[in-house]
């Protein structure tokens, strides 16, 4: 985590004190990256099974919860009859040993949950994240003092630790799968209220806001006009990096039977199950693995490019349509250099040529 | 550097204090009684209120917490049925379950812990450095792109997954290994490690992805500077820059993150923990939350967060030595 954060500190920060570019610009430079192209086909494909789990559900002709104890082989332990974990026509990828439990019902519906999380969590990192920025890199030295000291605190805790704990303490009839993009939201958010703080004193002493300024408007309305657009490049950069590590910690969540519980599935709860039988049925445990791994290799991947596009100093070295013009003005963008934590070199900035 | 040290210790302090009333605010305040916990659910209104006098929760919270910072400052005396027990020291509270001080639990659980941590550091640092420095070295050819695609995997690989993976193949498929149990240092060195490689392993490849593409970088970065450029125009050999000048500056951040590392892998192992079965702090916490036994908890979490901060701190420290250009604040 740490690797990732500081690198995207660096190159979110420094990135974006350039002109923002337009979408179309960003797609084109998105576009000649292979490998986030490839990550971006399987978001969307993970998304609409996501969206579509009960159609799925349905033309298979199975649901998450009927218990088939009569395909489970009783004498050997509840394994399932046949092979790779009891394939068959009617379940297609098997089924659940000990439950008897349909597993690509339990599998597209756990994309779901485990999709479901991550963006909710997400959504709350950016919007906390943000507020808390904007306001210290706003606020007069006492309030960026305050808010910075709260802000070290959130970015030094273990999250998964510090989640597991305040998991313990909500009354367990709270619909889990919210309760857990709510505390992911609330642990996760500092890294991006860095970002943000140190984006927004870095634009601050720039000619435009001053001119904003002496025109009369108000801090906020400086906020909201002059600096929130330029703060659209490297917040999403950060939120796509933290995509996948929020699918991650859900499913690590729900992987130690603290988060997600059946009969709800999530990729996690699945492996969480699987785990304690893989030596009887190691077909069960390949699934949720492998569903789980593409999916963080995809979001990883697609946020890469992402970072690229939106960074126009990464960006130029693509050989993509970019004027000459814009190359030359982002040069002088090295903005990032206040955070205290940025001391680590970029870890992945060297990675443009889209093999990463 | 000494005025920096001292000052980087007393904001470690305060992080810590900080995270403690935030910890206490969150368990002892959140909805359900702690008394209740405490006694189980069998216990009759009357002796719960009796528990209540007796941990003190009819005072004000204020009054709460100086308690609990000043029993892990000085000890703490409980009243029991049959007498008084004393906790030493470090006073994290008695488990509502078991009675046992938590700075007792801590102890029996931290060796665990600490023989996986450092395994798994020694081996994720030589794979990580290594695989670093050598795509960095050979850039441009086949082998650094197989070593970008194997950090990538690890990278976006979740060490449970890695975990039970291994765990497939060498002990159900090739039969190579027996399932991992914990055995402690101190009773047979040699099960000890015949027993922890499987979860070091785990560990050390997930987090040897992380470290070769910060070594990579870092060792590019370093070979573009000016200096290494005057060392190649004066005709040293590449060999010899590499190892005399580069490896130095290019070691410097990576040092630095494992003693991050080190500090978070006390409570990051968690996963590694649960699937292995090593019974170590994270397992105990897992359990403990399953439990809702909320001063182990609290004691746990906070001796994460301790050794989080300490690590936090020391890295700070190693970059202002090993790097002048770091403004020391």
């Amino acid at each position: 985590m740490t690797v990732e954060t500081l690198s995207a500190l660096d190159g979110a920060a420094g990135g974006a004190a350039a002109p923002p570019a337009g979408a179309r610009q960003i797609w084109r430079r998105l576009r000649v990256q292979r490998a986030a192209l490839a990550g971006g086909v399987v978001i969307v494909l993970l998304v609409l099974v996501a969206l579509a789990a009960p159609l799925f559900a349905a033309v298979e002709g199975q649901d998450t919860t009927t218990y088939h104890s009569g395909l489970l082989n009783s004498a050997a332990g509840a394994v399932p009859y046949g092979s790779f974990g009891g394939v068959s026509a009617q379940h297609w990828l098997g089924i659940e040993p000990g439950t008897g439990r349909d597993l690509f019902a339990r599998l597209v519906y756990g994309a779901r949950t485990s999709l479901g999380v991550a963006i909710g969590a997400t959504v709350l990192q950016v919007l906390i994240g943000s507020a808390f920025g904007l306001a210290a890199g706003l606020g007069n030295r006492f309030a960026d003092g305050l808010l910075s000291r709260i802000t070290d605190v959130f970015v030094t805790l273990p999250a998964l630790v510090f989640a597991i704990a305040l998991l313990a303490v909500v009354p367990s009839g709270f619909p889990r799968p919210v309760l857990l993009a709510l505390v992911l939201g609330l642990i996760s958010w500092g890294s991006i209220a860095k970002i943000v703080r140190v984006q927004v004193l870095a634009q601050k002493s720039l000619d435009y806001v001053a001119a904003s300024r002496l025109a009369g408007s108000s801090t906020w309305r400086t906020a909201r006009r002059e600096l929130l657009p330029s703060l659209v490049a490297p917040v999403l950069t950060y939120a796509a990096i933290l995509l996948p590590s929020n699918i991650t910690s859900e499913a690590g969540l729900s992987f130690l039977g603290i988060g997600v519980n059946p009969p709800t599935s999530s990729w996690g709860q699945m492996l969480s199950t699987a785990s304690t039988w893989y030596q009887a049925d190691s077909a069960y445990v390949l699934l949720p693995a492998a569903l789980l791994f593409a999916t963080v290799l995809a979001f990883t991947v697609f946020a890469d490019g992402i970072r690229v596009a939106l960074d126009p100093r990464a960006a130029s070295r693509l050989r993509v349509g970019t004027k000459r013009r814009e190359r030359v003005a982002a040069v002088p963008a090295g903005a990032a250099a206040d955070t205290a934590a940025v001391a680590v070199p970029d870890a992945a900035s060297d990675d443009e040529d889209g093999t990463a | 550097m000494a005025r920096f040290a001292v000052r980087r210790l007393l904001q470690a302090v305060l992080v810590l204090l900080v995270l403690a009333a935030v910890l206490y605010a969150v368990f002892y305040l959140a909805p359900g009684d702690a008394a209740r916990l405490a006694c189980g659910p069998k216990c009759s209104t009357a002796t719960v209120a009796q528990i209540r006098e007796q941990m003190g929760l009819n005072d004000p919270v204020y009054v709460q917490f100086w308690h609990f910072l000043q029993g892990i400052l000085a000890g703490h005396d409980y009243s029991t049925g049959a007498g008084t027990l004393h906790c030493a020291a470090p006073c994290l509270g008695q488990s509502y379950r078991t009675g046992d001080l938590v700075s007792h639990i801590i102890a029996e659980r931290l060796p665990a812990t600490a023989s996986l941590a450092l395994g798994a550091m020694v081996l994720w640092l030589a794979i990580g450095i290594g695989t670093g420095l050598l795509s960095a070295l050979r850039r441009g050819t086949i082998v650094e792109r197989l070593l970008t695609g194997f950090t990538l995997v690890g990278v976006a690989t979740p060490v449970f997954i890695t975990g039970i993976l291994l765990l497939l193949l060498f002990c159900s498929w090739l039969q190579w290994l027996p399932y991992p149990t914990y055995v402690p240092l101190t009773d047979d060195p040699q099960q000890w490690a015949w027993n922890l490689l499987l979860p070091w392993l785990a560990l050390a490849l997930v987090e040897a992805a992380k470290y070769a593409r910060l070594t990579r970088s870092s060792m590019l970065e370093t070979l573009a500077e000016d200096h290494i450029r005057t060392f190649r125009a004066y005709g040293v050999r590449e060999g010899a820059i590499v190892r005399r000048h580069a490896l130095r500056g290019a070691l410097t951040p990576v040092i630095a993150l494992s003693a991050l590392d080190l500090g978070t892998m006390f409570g990051g192992a968690l996963l590694t923990e649960t699937l292995f079965g090593i019974p170590g702090l994270g397992q105990q916490l897992v359990q403990s939350v399953q439990l809702k036994d909320l001063p182990v908890v609290v004691g746990i979490v906070l001796v994460m967060g301790l050794a989080v901060v300490v690590a936090n701190a020391v890295a700070d420290v190693v970059y202002a030595v090993a790097d002048r250009r770091v403004v020391l604040t």
